[in-house]
């Protein structure tokens, strides 16, 4: 069985922006529950959000396959 | 099938080479898939736009309503809420125009024959991210000055002291250098990362249900084509979302170099 370290690499990567996803949501999922008329201003932020944590995993596929 | 004939064959493993598509009409040529497809998705978005604002009727029909959703939702989550409501009806072509150009080509990858995302080539991203770099700084520029505009992106308000000398130049690497970057890296990964998902399920699926010498990976390679169809749903969801968080951070891009100082 053959393979490449790097893909090990981006798994331990990806455990931070998966953290940080979820605490997002959680965040969201907990505004609108307080607040539901609150949804729309809060999806806005909450997939800003998610898009620059999600970010950091996705540098780190890029640099998967680069290095 | 026999399960002997087709023993010793290897799986297919994806990777980055599995997105170089040799040209169309033979070699020589240079035309590829993804070329025919962002000219070909450009003009179905061109065409449906069209067809739904041609009529302008008072009550609108099927298409007409479709349209005018999709184009609202557009102008009001996108352009008004974000860039407010005093400059934003300069840049609602500019965020249409980006949205549908993306929507559909993203959901090129859904469609069962083409199957492949045209923005999976960095290149024709990079043209996108670099579009997007030039408009927000381009409508900085003409704001404030280019003096007043440096100053704005790289200079936070409120902020004083030696502290300034780590500031200034991370704001300025971060806000005029890695940004388009890190935007076209953004759609680029994930429309990569979505399909070649996609591939390992379906080929991997078919490697064990067929190929494999072992009987019972074949239960296996039936669970990995469930999962297949399971992901194809959450990458037309996935597909919608980057089209609209491209458009997202231009328009606070734009908002954010158009925005006065505090």
């Amino acid at each position: 069985m053959d393979g490449n370290l790097n893909m090990i690499g981006y798994g331990l990567a990806a455990i931070g922006p998966g953290i940080g996803v979820g605490l997002i949501f959680a965040a969201y999922i907990n505004g609108v529950a307080r607040q539901p008329e609150a949804q729309g201003r809060l999806q806005t932020i909450a997939i800003l959000g998610f898009a620059l944590a999600e970010a950091l995993a996705i540098i780190g596929i890029a640099l998967a396959f680069v290095l | 099938m026999s399960v002997n004939v087709l023993a010793a064959e290897d799986p297919y493993i994806p990777g980055p080479s599995s997105f170089d598509l040799p040209p169309i009409f033979g070699e020589g040529t240079v035309v590829t898939k993804p070329m025919v497809q962002i000219v070909v998705f450009g003009l179905l978005a061109v065409g449906f736009l069209y067809l739904a604002a041609r009529k302008r009727a008072m009550v609108p029909g099927r298409l007409q309503f479709a349209g005018e959703t999709a184009y609202g939702f557009v102008r009001n989550s996108l352009g008004r809420d974000i860039i407010g409501s005093h400059d934003f009806q300069k840049f609602v072509p500019y965020l249409v125009t980006m949205f549908f150009f993306l929507l559909f080509n993203n959901w090129a990858a859904a469609i069962p024959g083409i199957q492949f995302p045209t923005f999976s080539r960095a290149g024709l991203v990079y043209g996108l991210a670099a579009i997007s770099w030039l408009v927000y700084n381009g409508v900085g520029i003409r704001k404030h000055g280019f003096l007043g505009y440096l100053k704005l992106q790289t200079l936070p308000s409120g902020v004083t002291g030696p502290v300034l000398l780590l500031i200034v130049p991370l704001e300025f690497f971060s806000n005029l250098v890695v940004r388009p970057v890190t935007l076209a890296l953004r759609l680029f990964c994930n429309l990569f990362a979505g399909h070649l998902l996609l591939i390992l399920f379906s080929m991997g699926g078919y490697w064990l249900i067929f190929q494999s010498e072992e009987l019972l990976y074949a239960p296996v390679g039936v669970v990995a084509w469930l999962l297949f169809a399971a992901i194809y749903f959450l990458e037309l969801l996935i597909l919608f979302l980057q089209a609209y968080v491209f458009t997202l951070l231009n328009a606070m891009y734009i908002a954010g170099a158009l925005a006065d100082e505090h």
